[in-house]
């Protein structure tokens, strides 16, 4: 592996990028993975065991539905939406995230 | 909403497990297709494609355990696979089920047994409205114990008292109800006006009792309790307002209590009427016996010992305005005593519980010691099967988590079979119960005690589990799998020994603490009471109702009753006495010395005899001559003292012909005097324990009155007990339906009257038993196993020339030494616990040596036995056939 930017994931975020992954519209499981991993230019990669697992955990929370849908191609596959408390946990851990990440990147640039 | 979510997907993924992995597999094959289809539009073959992409992934079937091992579902599956697993184990080894099940059965049943006993009384609140404020309230003499309060001193109090929300006064009360039915004597108790507002319970249909109920000759009105209701009035909704005969007079129901009542205080009455004390306190009345128990409510915030002090202070001035009143009754009180009713009721029974809650927990803890033990040498033969999976993958918690499973299923049949158990036990417990132990009603088995059991018996599950599942998953896979498990004693021996040694202890502290309270029951009753027991029998007469209103024709029947029982074959000898030694009665007057005159401060026993008393009773006449014929009514007063008083206030002289003023003429200058016309030995009255106390007789002619309840004695020829039935009948053929009770012989109420310990030592010995049976089946368990692990070594030491005699000894040691360490640290562990059951000797100190040698040789003894069958066999062991065996 020449390239090892192939950084795991960090705990509790995974959850997060398939809210916002899916707030475009819905998806399947590989398309999930595949845009995770293009918009973070391929610095996160999601194994499909971890993101089935966390579909279950979502989807039990409430925060997803899953039907089984045709594809364009006419192939049948699970198809993952947001449901409106989906909707208000991205907002929230949106928020959360972002109030955590400030906070780190002025500890982090903070001149001691 | 998620919890919901949870639950009901969790149970569809178990219920419909097959298309659950289906959906996952699908949405797995899926995302592989997709990611092949995409390297394939990327430029590479089909094939490479779909290899890339496999390789990328990873196995599907990772995957889909990764999946599915989400949710607690996949807990929930395990865990019933660990079960399942466990059952077949079990199933497998059933003699090793049997034993350990039975051990733990025993061991939760009986915890879980004396947890409902002493739950109810010791534990919870009784069964009243903030009850920690109901109070008992008793008056005290310097330098004398507790005693109940008179009428007067009831109702000076209550006048004046701001620290009670109520206060109430009550005595026993055992009226005749004649109705459709056959007549029947009931307990009841008379109660003064606020007795139901002090316990905060009110009759659940008509009325409680008004201060207008209770006057002196005020109306005779009745509350009943909801048993006698259903029992006698077939639970009659209309009952209120009705008539009922009681004792020949008709009483107006007013009200009917609630079932779930619970009369603590008079835990058999079953109907209440008021006191009807005449409030104007007559000196020469009822009023000033020392007769009545106090209770009262506490207002809230006042404490005990506020109660008291505030209490005392107001005695004070009250018992001045009334000195003639108490000098008649042995004098006014010093102080007041206000304490728990709770505490008061368990009194007496309180250290025995404790120490029989100490006792089942060291019985339960043999037991957990005991099956550790038989887990640990099971899980020995396992070995080879532990190694198995671990080198297969499994993790050691996964390897702990199994063997706790196994455990916990053992201990949750244990338990349920321990309920069984229980069950029987509780049964076994109100059967033996002593008389004095309040609540028996209360104990059962409700949701507090079947908490307990669930508590304990997954405590046990995990304690027993836990030793052997981590030495299992301590064990080096390898080591253990090149071996073979039969030729070593490694871990698993030491750790068992460990055990035993524990088990020996804790027996011996069991059995030291059975064998003190033996010792102590010898001791006591080998005291000597002051009478002879032996073919005494005895009995209540209690006459009440309107023809004996007159005190000459209660002493005529009386006289005449005596009469006729004489005449009973097989009768030597009988008589009356106001009341009877070790029978609960206590009844105490004062004592006006000529020597020391208008000093009031005496209070005495006071008995009332009949001429032939001491005779029939066997107590010795020690000086002067015995109360006879001559002391009748009008007669110059005649008194005999107890050997106690003539030593203490007539050191060195004759106290024969000394002059004395006792009961109402006490303090009374105008009162003639009595003489003192002899003396007799001392009698236990309350109990056997305590030091006599001070008595003085009198004849039943001479007292200022003839009591209502009279104690037959009867001396018998033969068996005392089976001459009830002819002394009954002969009483009755005087005055037919006149009420007899307290049919009991002598000796029998002198071993009632320590049936508290009697209680506490029949299970203390009941659970030394056991552990001893326990600690020996461990000896025996662990000293055979080492016997067949060790075969073959014993087989090369006969082969090397060691005799049977050698291989023997070895093995006895082996399992001496264990008893020897055990019963060393046993020894030290029972010399600091007998500390807690000192309340319970008498007569022996708490390091009584014969007790502990005893105990000692005890556990010798069975040890000794246990050691012997496994020595015994590996004397007899064939070398030739051993050595060919391995």
């Amino acid at each position: 592996m020449e390239n090892s930017n192939n950084t795991d994931l960090i705990q509790g975020t995974l959850d997060m990028l398939i809210l916002k992954t899916l707030s475009i519209q819905p998806m399947h499981a590989f398309g999930i993975s595949r845009r995770i991993e293009q918009i973070s230019r391929g610095v996160f990669k999601v194994n499909p065991g971890s993101l089935l697992t966390a579909f279950q955990r979502l989807e039990r929370a409430g925060w997803l539905d899953a039907t089984w849908r045709q594809t364009e191609n006419s192939r049948r596959a699970k198809f993952y939406s947001l449901t409106r408390a989906g909707k208000k946990q991205l907002e929230f851990e949106t928020a959360d995230w972002t109030r955590r990440a400030t906070a780190i990147a002025w500890l982090l640039n903070a001149e001691i | 909403m998620s919890l919901w979510r949870q639950l009901t997907r969790g149970v569809r993924v178990l219920t419909h497990r097959k298309d659950a992995d289906q959906e996952i597999d699908e949405e797995v094959q899926d995302f592989l297709e997709q990611a092949a289809a995409e390297l394939e539009a990327n430029g590479l073959s089909h094939e490479d494609a779909r290899r890339t992409a496999r390789l990328e992934i990873g196995s599907p079937i990772n995957i889909r355990e990764q999946v599915r091992s989400y949710g607690w579902e996949h807990l929930f599956g395990t865990l019933v696979a660990d079960l399942h697993f466990a059952m077949r184990q079990l199933l497998r080894n059933p003699g090793f089920a049997l034993v350990s099940l039975i051990t733990l059965a025993l061991g939760i049943g009986a915890s879980t047994a004396i947890f409902s006993a002493v739950n109810p009384i010791l534990f919870q609140p009784l069964p009243y409205p903030h009850a920690e404020r109901v109070m008992v309230i008793q008056e005290m003499r310097r330098n004398g114990s507790p005693r109940p309060v008179n009428f007067a001193t009831f109702f000076g109090l209550s006048k004046v008292s701001q620290i009670f929300d109520a206060t109430a006064a009550l005595k026993m009360w055992q009226p005749t109800l004649v109705g459709t039915d056959e007549p029947e004597r009931l307990d009841g108790q008379r109660v003064s006006a606020d007795y139901f507002r002090v316990l905060g319970i009110l009759p659940l249909q008509g009325r409680s009792f008004q201060p207008s109920d209770d006057q002196f000759r005020g109306p005779n009105v009745v509350v009943l309790s909801d048993r006698l209701w259903r029992r006698r009035f077939a639970g009659d909704i209309s009952i209120i307002g009705k008539q009922v005969t009681l004792d020949e007079s008709l009483y107006t129901v007013i009200g009917v209590m609630p079932g779930s009542f619970e009369n603590v205080a008079g835990p058999t009455a079953e109907l209440w009427a008021p006191l009807q004390y005449d409030s104007s306190l007559p000196i020469d009345g009822r009023e000033w016996g020392h007769h009545l128990h106090m209770l009262g409510r506490l207002r809230a915030g006042v404490s005990a010992n506020q109660a008291s002090s505030e209490l005392g202070r107001m005695m004070h001035p009250f018992a001045k305005t009334y000195a003639k009143g108490y000098d008649c009754c042995g004098g006014a009180p010093d102080t007041m005593v206000v304490t728990r009713l709770q505490d008061e009721i368990t009194r007496s029974v309180k250290p025995a519980l404790l120490a029989i809650l100490g006792a089942v927990g060291l019985v339960l803890l043999v037991v957990c010691v005991n099956v550790t033990n038989l887990l640990l040498a099971r899980s020995g033969r396992r070995r080879s099967e532990f190694s198995m999976r671990v080198a297969l993958g499994a993790g050691r918690t996964r390897l702990i988590r199994q063997l706790l499973a196994e455990s916990l299923l053992l201990a949750a049949v244990g338990g349920i079979l321990g309920m069984i158990v229980a069950k029987v036990g509780v049964r076994a417990i109100v059967a033996l119960s002593p008389p004095g132990l309040p609540r028996v009603e209360a104990i059962r088995i409700d949701s507090a005690v079947f908490m307990f059991a669930i508590a304990i018996t997954s405590l046990v599950g995990i304690v027993v589990g836990l030793v052997p599942a981590l030495q299992a998953s301590h064990s080096d896979p390898h080591k253990s799998m090149q071996q073979r498990s039969r030729t070593t004693a490694g871990g698993h021996q030491f750790t068992q020994q460990v055990l035993v040694i524990s088990e020996v202890a804790l027996a011996l502290v069991l059995l030291a603490g059975a064998g003190l309270m033996l010792r102590s029951m010898e001791r006591l009753f080998s005291i000597d009471p002051g009478f002879e027991s032996a073919h005494l029998l005895t009995m209540q007469i209690q006459e009440s109702g309107r023809r004996f209103n007159d005190d000459n024709v209660r002493a005529r029947f009386f006289t005449d009753a005596l009469e006729a029982v004489r005449r009973v074959p097989g009768v030597t000898s009988a008589a009356f006495t106001s009341q009877l030694p070790l029978s609960g009665d206590l009844d105490i007057y004062g004592m006006e010395f000529q020597s020391r005159p208008g000093d009031n401060s005496e209070s005495m026993l006071r008995y009332a005899v009949s001429p032939t008393y001491f005779e029939t009773m066997g107590i010795p006449l020690i000086a002067g001559r015995s109360l006879d014929e001559r002391d009748r009514a009008g007669a110059p007063g005649a008194i005999v003292i107890s050997a106690s008083v003539a030593k203490r206030k007539f050191p060195g002289k004759n106290p024969i012909g000394q002059r004395v003023r006792v009961g109402l003429d006490a303090g009374h200058a105008d009162r003639p005097w009595a003489t003192i016309v002899g003396v007799v030995g001392d009698v236990k009255q309350t109990s056997l324990a305590l030091t006599a106390s001070d008595a003085f007789y009198t004849s039943t002619t001479q007292w200022s009155w003839v009591d209502t309840a009279q104690s037959l004695v009867i001396r018998t020829r033969g068996d005392a007990a089976a001459l009830a039935p002819a002394i009954k009948q002969a009483v009755w053929s005087v005055d037919k339906g006149e009420p007899i009770m307290r049919v009991a012989t002598m000796d029998n109420l002198v071993t009632t009257s320590e049936a508290e310990r009697h209680f506490a030592m029949t299970l203390f010995e009941a659970f030394g038993m056991v552990a001893l049976l326990l600690a020996a089946v461990g000896i025996y368990g662990v000293l055979s196993g080492g016997v067949t692990e060790r075969t073959r070594e014993i087989g090369v030491r006969t082969a090397l020339g060691a005799t049977r005699v050698d291989i023997l000894a070895l093995i006895l040691r082996q399992g001496m030494k264990l008893t020897e360490i055990g019963a060393g640290i046993g020894l030290c562990g029972s010399l600091i616990a007998s500390q807690a059951l000192i309340s319970m000797l008498y007569g022996i100190s708490r390091f009584d040596p014969i007790t502990y040698v005893g105990v000692i040789a005890l556990i010798a003894c069975l040890a000794g036995i246990a050691c012997w069958v496994p020595a015994w066999r590996a004397a007899q062991l064939d070398p030739s056939i051993t050595l060919r065996a391995e």
